[in-house]
């Protein structure tokens, strides 16, 4: 029986349970409305350590660490470790992850690496590969500005439709065995480029990728437009979240009033001065790791379609007059 | 002595010309870096023509502190070192110029380099 | 959807930056910036230094300053709200050497602080030069 369903969709035969999940996130993530439902707020941007690259691996390694502490198991019975995050060579991950000692993927898909880690390891665990995945993501502000835009020193101001880029980390533990809540189908993004090239404007770079993944995904597994309690993209933010139910509403999608995005759950957009909201990778993998398993599991939600979205551009590719390269994965979680 | 309607003159053309770089930063995509750069070539461009002197002599401070006076002292550098060793002018005029602040914001930026490290924004 | 309506889209529903409030900050600030300097020039000037020593002096108590409040991670909130007003003015090109040598001084003195150092201000430095000479060579053959 074949597992892959119409265009770009899986489902899952025996759907893997996530059965430990952990966010720990930075101070100004800690002073936001979703500050009681994480495991570690440190109150100390750099993690006790000396440089933000170092910064975004400790975070990395205590989430990891929680998660499988979570789980009742040891570091040993991990059998992949799948993550990914937004500095140079997966940086953050790399690091993170150096001292399990356990086999590793790295993953780069911007701000979409927690669908690729979930999706990927659903994938190994029904196929058998594996019987414990940990899938995370992470990012830093700090670094994620060195890498991306502009020393912190340096005397800028942001545009209205700029995000924030959270300092934060989520995990979660697929097991071939559990309770729940599942994972239970997955559509894989392709890469969408409506030729978006405003480097401050990324939610409207990503927008056409996360409407063609949600599309694919109901037309795959043939699902009714209200199946979900939720569809959760990753970091679209206020003025994306908005394009992306226009683009949908326009392709005859009648359930736009399920979605939300990650981006505007963890901060407080009215007085943290975030603008258009929260990014990074570790913005939809602490909220999804936070907030939604909780709600999965004291039944606020049953069904949710998550939906983080990565802008798959570099520095170098912006310089040379490329547009930005938009990327969404649909992971299905149902309790 | 120092002139009240001199300090005026310098806020108001100072702040002007502040202005049209905010404007050029909101309303074009002109990244600050590229705005900085227009400035420089602007005023030196200006500076050789004769025009931005005009502007300093109105303005003062107002003229000469914004980026495009830092490229009117380059010509105004350059067409003096001209005047005094022709063509080896040409080259050695702009540099010498600058010499004074570059320097002066190369060193103290080293140490402040040495003492300092970067925080979060807010 | 073609990439043309898409813009459209976006442009519809993307809020544009507050060109009106913006400006009247950077007005502000860049002005008052402008005006101190003005009061140190003439102050120094009685002094009876020479109008290229001043221009240098006021210049460097300008960087200095802008310096000392990047170090002490200052500078950056006050552009925060007056934009252009602290860009433009010669305390901007001093913030953005002290910025970058400050941000990569983990990668090193040599190859962190030494070569990033001009991450920013170098093109200003690059076209300034070449501008110059330009102006120059135009001022050596029609003097």
């Amino acid at each position: 029986m074949t597992k892959h369903l119409g265009d770009a969709s899986v489902k899952f035969i025996n759907p893997p349970s996530i059965i430990s999940a952990a966010a720990v996130v930075g101070p100004k993530e800690g002073e936001g409305p979703l500050a009681p439902l994480f495991d570690k707020i440190s109150e100390d941007i750099l993690f006790e350590k000396d440089t933000w690259e170092q910064a975004e691996s400790e975070l990395m390694r205590q989430t990891v660490e929680l998660c499988i502490q979570k789980s009742g198991l040891a570091a040993k019975d991990v059998n992949y470790i799948f993550a990914g995050d937004l500095l140079n060579q997966n940086s953050g991950s790399v690091y993170g992850a150096r001292s399990f000692e356990r086999p590793f993927f790295g993953l780069f898909g911007a701000c979409s690496a927690m669908g690729m880690a979930m999706s990927l390891g659903a994938m190994l665990i029904d196929g058998g590969f594996a019987n414990y995945i940990v899938a995370n993501a992470s990012s830093h502000f700090c670094g994620a500005e060195k890498t991306f835009r502009f020393p912190l020193e340096l005397g800028t101001q942001r545009a209205p439709t700029a995000s924030w880029t959270v300092t934060g980390d989520g995990a979660v533990m697929l097991s071939s065995n559990g309770r729940g809540p599942y994972v239970t189908s997955a559509t894989t993004g392709a890469i969408v480029d409506l030729g978006q090239k405003d480097v401050n404007n990324m939610g409207a770079a990503m927008v056409p990728a996360a409407a063609d993944v949600i599309a694919k995904h109901f037309r795959d597994l043939s699902l009714p437009h209200d199946y979900y309690d939720v569809i959760a993209t990753g970091d679209l933010g206020m003025y994306g979240l908005q394009l992306l139910k226009q683009l949908l509403a326009q392709d005859g999608f009648t359930a736009t009033d399920r979605l939300n995005d990650c981006g505007l759950l963890i901060y407080d957009t009215e007085k943290q001065d975030v603008h258009a909201g929260g990014s990074g990778c570790g913005c939809s993998a602490a909220v999804f790791a936070a907030h939604y398993m909780k709600q999965l599991r004291d039944g606020t939600i049953k069904k949710i379609l998550f939906v983080p979205t990565g802008a798959l551009h570099s520095v170098v590719t912006i310089q040379q007059g490329e547009s930005i390269p938009g990327i969404a994965h649909a992971v299905a979680v149902e309790s | 002595m120092v002139k009240k309607m001199d300090i005026f003159w310098a806020f108001v053309i100072g702040g002007a010309i502040c202005v049209l770089g905010q404007l050029l930063i909101d309303l074009t995509k002109l990244t600050p870096a590229r705005v900085l750069v227009f400035f420089v070539v602007a005023g030196c461009v200006l500076g050789g023509l004769g025009v931005y002197e005009r502007l300093v002599d109105f303005a003062g401070a107002g003229a000469t502190v914004p980026l495009p006076g830092f490229g009117n002292l380059l010509a105004r550098g350059v067409k003096e070192a001209v005047d005094e060793r022709g063509l080896i002018g040409v080259l050695t005029g702009g540099f010498t110029a600058m010499a004074g602040g570059v320097t002066i914001a190369v060193v103290f930026g080293y140490f402040s380099a040495l003492v300092s490290s970067p925080g979060m924004k807010e | 959807m073609t990439a043309k309506n898409y813009e459209k889209l976006v442009k519809e529903a993307s809020p544009k930056s507050a060109v009106v409030l913006n400006s009247a900050k950077a007005f502000l600030v860049g002005g008052a910036i402008c005006a101190v300097a003005q009061v140190l020039y003439s102050r120094i000037e009685a002094m009876g230094f020479s109008r290229e020593d001043t221009g240098i002096m006021v210049a460097g108590i300008l960087i200095v300053t802008a310096i000392l409040l990047t170090a002490l991670r200052i500078y950056d909130k006050i552009a925060k709200f007056a934009g252009a007003g602290t860009i433009v003015p010669i305390t901007g090109f001093a913030n953005s050497i002290a910025a970058p040598a400050i941000e990569h001084k983990n990668e090193g003195l040599v190859l962190g602080v030494g070569a990033k150092m001009f991450a920013i201000a170098g093109p200003v430095i690059v076209y300034g030069t070449v501008t110059s000479v330009i102006v120059g060579l135009i001022y050596y053959f029609v003097r």
